[in-house]
């Protein structure tokens, strides 16, 4: 049995968990939202990334009815959230700050919200419980916010939020707080919490590194709107703009004319020199501007032109950048533009081929950059 | 000692000297023998005895705890909804003189405060008594709650807030399971300081209270203008004592909390 | 609704017993013709926030006022309470800025102590205080004994109802809003700019003239509004301590309405009073909102 990929965005039978409809908000003359239009499915683990001030925040607070929309509808399970306040909501939200109340132990922070339900006493012991054990908290029950540690609180946070089972859990900057070691731990216990109780979650980070980690799908974000969303691995190898493939990683930039090949496009980049070759689904106009962008990892980097190359230059080593396991070479070209390519380092530094000043050939397929419009 | 020169350590000696001098000979001159008050005469408690016995005193004190109690309670409350209207009521109609209210009387100069509330208690034919110097003290003394409470709220998390309104808290829900039970420490000293200020006040008292109810600070401001006496020296030694273990027990109080909290942080530091 | 009641609640009580009342005195000091015939009686809208506000102050008419301040005694008292309020606000930063200045510099566990010392006299009564240098001044006080009995004077110095006596009770009892602000300011102050203002070659005097007198600016003026307006309208001190020539306009104002039952004149005097204060009041405010600024 073929196992289904997740993907119910690709689905069109598929009912969107929130719609957000022509959705715009304004403060004063500020626009923080601009007429946008998204659709997030149940189950997924979708990530609003941006620089800070792009929005993000204010489209998770509006999910969570801390403000409310200037035009347009937001829709939670087909339900309109307008007039709709938080607290009846079943939507809740981990704070950035994690927002524990500090006089009350960690098991009546967590019990917090069910007690407001009104749920039987047992029955709220029981839901505590489970929480405890799901974030490895049982230990710390007893204890106040300020007497555990940045982890521990993160995790309270999450268990709290998690405690009435709500149908969408939204996360701000969830892992900021913490360092980067434990970051990592806990970005994959999130997914497996994310996965072990089937709870939609909304992210909103400025960390792309986080976002790729732990989404199904990103929304990369500028200025109030949604420039790309895509799984992980698209928003990486497809962008579809410069802004998002500068935003995502490490990319290079060259700007050039479009000339209509037989099997792709010629980008002419600098005068007196080859044009670089190119495959793209879009369509060009012939002598429409373009920009290709190459990530590092994709350009080799070699002593002599490599005979098969479809698109080689030379350059001189300007600086080198020893990551240890990898080594970045920033390499000027005879227009003086600057290109970095990445090389792994499988031998000792003693060993290395390439130093400062030296001549080299970049090269990379027609296939590995991605032209752009914008 | 980064700096601590002789000139540091005299303006200090100097300083402190010229701030307890004066209530340190009061108290010392409340002991004395001697009606005369600066003549010394052999130590004696008689003074505090015959103030005991003293029915006016006695009478003026407790009609001013009525007042301070009843006063600095309503402040507190008043106060404390001033101080989450402006800080987190948002905009509505008249803000701005609202604010303008709440500050005004912290700089009102007391005269103007009790000639106003006189005028108005006689214009709308209110009896003076204490009744008209509580509504006075609560008045003026609101305002201070409203500055200590609201400096406090400034710095709260909001998000706080907003997780109980996230949880399912009604907003007033919020307010007392989250926001009161973390701000009670600004809130307790807003009504120390409001039952302090009441304590003191003699002005706005003189004012408003009429003649069937005498507060402490009139008995001794119409006694003091006789000149010193050792029976005020007296009662100026307790009222000084009562403070002073109060303010003491009170920093030494919060300090061990705090020192608590921080042994409590880095032990949880150190768990990790 | 609930929102309603939790702005509505202060905010009448406010407008009831401040608003109304300021705007009653504001009244009374205006209308001539309601001299006679007190218990003057005009229907108090109580309703009326900013509306009725606005309806008084159309009605300001500022002949009256120019009448009393040309009156020479009111004249005299509004000029010597500034002068004694200016005086005693500059002895009282001498005397402050030095102990703010050494209480930043103690050592740091000293200073919880040291602030709790400057405090306490604050929580202690006002009367209290003021009332413990009548015994210090009088002619047979204890600083006339000390000095007769040093040599240092021959006869009994006549302190006790004159204005120094105003001078030391309000630098006395006023002396704690002095060194809070200054030595809030202070001790923000990074240690090593003074070794970077020497390590660039000034004296220890010109570091202290060019890098912490400027950059406790904000405290001072602070301290001094704090000392400057409340003995401005001050009335117990210079009641116990003054002499019957010492003239502060909080004592006129309580002369004029419980000694001569002359309720619009008194009005008046508040009202004039008022308008004085506004000036500092408002440069307070300034310094505060730029220090705000500053500090975010």
């Amino acid at each position: 049995m073929a196992q289904t990929v997740f993907a119910p965005w690709d689905d069109p039978q598929a009912k969107p968990l929130i719609q957000f409809k022509n959705v715009t908000k304004r403060f004063g003359d500020f626009t923080a939202i601009e007429n946008l239009t998204q659709d997030i499915y149940e189950r997924e683990f979708f990530s609003l990334l941006g620089p800070s001030g792009c929005g993000k925040t204010t489209l998770m607070r509006m999910l969570a009815g801390f403000e409310n929309v200037t035009e347009g509808q937001i829709l939670i399970a087909g339900q309109d959230m307008a007039h709709v306040p938080p607290n009846k909501r079943a939507v809740n939200m981990m704070f950035q700050s994690y927002a524990l109340f500090p006089h009350l132990s960690v098991w009546e922070n967590i019990a917090f919200g069910l007690k407001r339900e009104g749920k039987p006493k047992d029955e709220i012991a029981a839901r505590v419980e489970e929480m405890l054990r799901l974030t490895r908290l049982v230990k710390f029950a007893k204890r106040k916010p300020h007497q555990i540690s940045g982890g521990q609180r993160q995790r309270v946070a999450l268990a709290r939020s998690l405690a009435k089972a709500p149908k969408l859990l939204l996360l701000d900057e969830p892992l900021g707080a913490l360092d980067k070691k434990l970051r990592q731990d806990t970005q994959f216990e999130l997914m497996d919490i994310q996965e072990k109780t089937g709870t939609t979650f909304v992210i909103v980070t400025h960390d792309q590194e986080e976002a790729m980690t732990v989404s199904s799908r990103v929304a990369v974000m500028d200025e109030g709107r949604i420039i790309q969303v895509a799984t992980p691995a698209q928003i990486y190898e497809a962008p579809n703009s410069v802004y998002v493939a500068d935003f995502i990683g490490d990319v290079n930039i060259i700007n050039g004319v479009a000339t209509k090949a037989e099997d792709g496009y010629l980008i002419t980049w600098a005068e007196g020199q080859a044009p670089f070759m190119a495959k793209t689904p879009n369509l060009f106009a012939d002598g429409q501007t373009c920009h290709l962008a190459i990530r590092p990892e994709k350009v080799a980097i070699s002593a002599e032109r490599p005979a098969d190359a479809v698109n080689a230059v030379e350059g001189q080593i300007i600086d080198i950048a020893y990551l240890g396991n990898i080594s970045t070479y920033h390499v000027k070209l005879v227009n003086g533009q600057m290109i970095k390519a990445q090389a792994a380092n499988t031998r000792r530094l003693s060993r290395r081929t390439f130093t400062w000043e030296d001549r080299v050939w970049l090269s990379w397929t027609d296939t590995a950059a991605v032209m752009l419009e914008r | 000692m980064r700096r601590f020169s002789w000139f540091n350590a005299t303006s200090l000696t100097v300083g402190f000297a010229f701030l307890y001098l004066p209530m340190l000979i009061l108290i010392i001159y409340s002991f004395n023998e001697s009606r005369l008050v600066t003549v010394w005469a052999g130590f004696s408690t008689q003074w505090y005895g015959s103030l005991l016995q003293n029915q006016s005193f006695l009478d003026a004190a407790w009609v001013t705890i009525q007042v301070a109690i009843a006063s600095s309670t309503i402040a507190t409350v008043l106060g404390t909804m001033a101080a989450y209207v402006l800080v987190r009521g948002g905009r509505f109609m008249g803000r701005t003189v609202f604010s303008g209210m709440v500050y005004a009387p912290l700089v009102m100069p007391e005269v103007i405060t009790g000639l106003s509330l006189l005028l108005l208690f006689i214009g709308i034919g209110l009896d003076r008594g204490i009744f008209t110097v509580v509504l006075a003290h609560t008045t003026f003394s609101m305002c201070f709650v409203s500055v200590v409470v609201s400096s406090r709220l400034v710095s709260f998390d909001k998000s706080l807030e907003e997780a109980a309104l996230d949880l399912g808290c009604s907003p007033f829900d919020a307010f007392r399971l989250v926001t009161l039970p973390i701000i009670a420490p600004a809130v307790i000293s807003g009504w120390l300081l409001a039952f302090t200020l009441s304590l003191d006040d003699l002005v706005i008292a003189s004012f408003t209270a009429g003649p069937s109810a005498t507060t402490l600070p009139i008995r001794i401001f119409s006694a003091v203008r006789m000149g010193v006496s050792p029976e005020i020296n007296a009662l100026s030694t307790i009222m000084i004592a009562i403070v002073t273990v109060g303010v003491v027990t009170a920093s030494i109080v919060s300090k061990r909390s705090s020192l608590a909290q921080q042994r409590d942080e880095q032990a949880a530091a150190r768990a990790t | 609704m609930r929102r309603f009641i939790l702005i509505a609640v202060p905010y009448l009580w406010l407008v009831a017993l401040f608003l109304v009342p300021f705007l009653i005195v504001l009244k009374i000091s205006l209308s001539d013709i309601a001299l006679s015939i007190p218990p003057y009686t005009p229907q108090l809208d109580w309703t009326a926030g900013w509306a009725g506000f606005k309806d008084f102050l159309g009605q300001l008419d500022f002949e009256n006022f120019t009448f009393l301040t040309q009156d020479p005694l009111y004249w005299r008292a509004y000029v010597s309470s500034l002068q004694i309020a200016l005086i005693s606000t500059v002895l009282t930063l001498l005397v402050g800025y030095p102990i703010a200045y050494a209480m930043a510099q103690a050592p740091d566990e000293w200073r919880p102590t040291l602030l709790l010392l400057v405090i306490l006299p604050f929580w202690t009564s006002f009367l209290i205080r003021v009332y413990s240098w009548i015994g210090i001044l009088s002619n047979e006080g204890f600083l006339n004994q000390f000095l007769l009995w040093t040599g240092v004077i021959s006869t009994p110095l006549t302190i006790l109802n004159t204005n120094t006596a105003v001078y030391i009770g309000i630098v006395y009892t006023y002396l704690p809003f002095m060194i809070l602000p200054i030595y809030s300011a202070l001790e923000k102050m990074d240690g090593s700019l003074l070794e970077a203002a020497e390590d660039l070659g000034c004296s220890r005097l010109s570091a202290f003239w060019l890098v912490t007198i400027p950059l406790s600016k904000a405290g001072i003026i602070a301290g001094c509004f704090l000392v400057f307006i409340p003995a401005l309208g001050e009335f117990v001190i210079p009641s116990l301590l003054g002499g019957s020539d010492t003239l502060m306009i909080g004592k006129v104002l309580w002369e004029e309405f419980f000694s001569n039952r002359d309720w619009p004149v008194a009005s008046a005097v508040a009202v004039i009073l008022l308008l004085i204060l506004v000036v500092p009041i408002v440069l307070f405010q300034r310094n505060e909102q730029k220090q705000r600024e500053m500090d975010q």
